[in-house]
């Protein structure tokens, strides 16, 4: 008879503008419980203005095996930051 | 600690993996649930951190007990959010060990029928309200020991969930010695309180830590994989070396005749606790062992229509929605 309610995974909108940033997981029934127990739990001290709820089952994530092939390519692009181009200092601010 | 003799599980694989994945946490890299890790390693930290989710959840009764008969409205609302907390604690802790393929009823199983322990201090009984004072600051502090560098511990979820509970711990401890100051500055009999909730409270919390490294068998391994950063004797150092001034600002003695500053050591010496009362209390013959298991069976068994009439009600709406009745996703 005990099926256990299922694993959601928690992501918060701090104070600042910033984007929601996960910050945990919890058991819930349903979406709505899944938002209120998200607020006592993680939220206990002011620190969100904005909670979404994902039940974990439809998060797909990358391969931790995979992560050389996946993640390699762009480590060697030293091009793709600014501080590869130097611009003399008589320019100015650029 | 909150997790005390937490056994190293062997491990037998491939020679090659483990040294790989000793080098990763040699470096200092975070194992994620997802990657490859040794199944005692896996198994090691299912129980340390369960047993210390339990420690949570179980250390919320002997404060629990006092939050009715708090002395004015704010040490209630303060011990209320303490407890609040506490669950929380034990929520962060339960993700955390879920995350090593261990479910949170099965968790919840093993710490009723015995299989998995809690701290030995959460069965030693709340008597007075200065003893809300004494657990705060000391029971509280010593957990504040041994979390603080758990934050840096090898396994991702874990010290994740430790930098949370850091955050909110230090209110916990200065809540209670901010209790205790305003006691002693109180009637004789308030000042005699708090020197017994003292008496009682500090050999187990010395016991917290665990045994004497000398006995302690299983530390070696779970160093080296860093899921324990400091051996019980160094904490326990520290706690005595902190708690001292703490204890002589509030006018409070410690009752150990041998605690003197050792010069040459740089620390104070002190009384070992009594560890046959120590093993003693974790076989379960502690003076609320009893008590605390049979309260959480309760909780437990009484919840169990609650949780089963929402799974029903979130299944029903799910029908409908399905159905083309109900729209919204909330
Ligand atoms: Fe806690
Ligand atoms: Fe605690
Ligand atoms: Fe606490």
């Amino acid at each position: 008879m005990s099926r256990e309610w299922p694993l959601w995974e928690v992501f918060i909108r701090g104070q600042h503008g910033m984007s929601h940033r996960h910050v945990g997981s919890l058991h819930a029934p349903d979406s709505e419980r899944a938002i209120k127990n998200a607020r006592d739990v993680y939220t206990r001290r002011n620190e969100g203005v904005s909670i979404w709820v994902v039940e974990a089952k439809h998060i797909a994530a990358s391969s931790p095996s995979e992560k050389g092939p996946m993640f390699e390519p762009s480590r060697d692009k030293v091009y793709r930051h600014p501080t590869f181009y130097d611009i003399p200092d008589e320019v100015g601010k650029m | 600690m909150y997790a005390q003799m937490i056994k190293s599980e062997a491990t037998q694989e491939d020679t090659e993996k483990l040294a790989a994945f000793q080098a990763r946490i040699d470096a200092g890299q975070k194992i994620e649930p997802k990657d490859w890790m040794p199944e005692g390693y896996r198994k090691t930290l299912i129980r340390q951190i369960g047993q210390h989710a339990h420690s949570e959840i179980v250390g919320q009764l002997p404060e629990g007990n006092w939050i009715t008969r708090a002395p004015s409205l704010e040490r209630k609302a303060n011990l209320l959010a303490k407890v609040q907390d506490e669950a929380g604690h034990g929520l962060y802790l339960y993700c955390a060990a879920e995350t090593l393929g261990v479910s949170r009823d099965e968790l919840t199983e093993m710490l009723l029928d015995g299989r998995m322990k809690y701290s030995s201090i959460f069965n030693y009984p709340t008597l007075t309200w200065a003893d809300m004072g004494a657990v705060g600051w000391l029971v509280d502090g010593a957990a504040i020991m041994n979390q603080v560098p758990l934050q840096r511990t090898s396994y991702g979820p874990y010290a994740r969930a430790m930098v949370r509970i850091c955050k909110e711990e230090s209110f916990h401890q200065r809540q209670g010695y901010h209790l205790l100051m305003h006691m002693m500055k109180g009637t004789k009999e308030q000042r005699r309180m708090c020197q017994d909730a003292m008496n009682r409270m500090w050999y187990p919390a010395l016991m917290m830590f665990g045994p004497s490294d000398k006995d302690s068998v299983h530390s070696e391994q779970s160093m080296r994989w860093k899921i324990k950063m400091n051996t019980n004797d160094e904490l326990r150092q520290k706690f005595v070396d902190e708690t001292v001034p703490q204890a002589k600002y509030l006018g409070l003695e410690i009752p150990d005749e041998n605690l003197r500053w050792n010069d040459e050591r740089g620390h104070y010496d002190f009384s070992e606790p009594d560890w046959s009362e120590f093993f003693d209390v974790i076989k379960g013959n502690g003076p609320c062992n009893v008590d605390r298991i049979a309260a959480r069976q309760k909780a437990w068994d009484d919840g169990a229509w609650v949780r089963e009439a929402m799974l029903a009600h979130a299944d029903k709406k799910a029908a409908r929605r399905a159905a083309g009745e109900l729209k919204n996703v909330a």
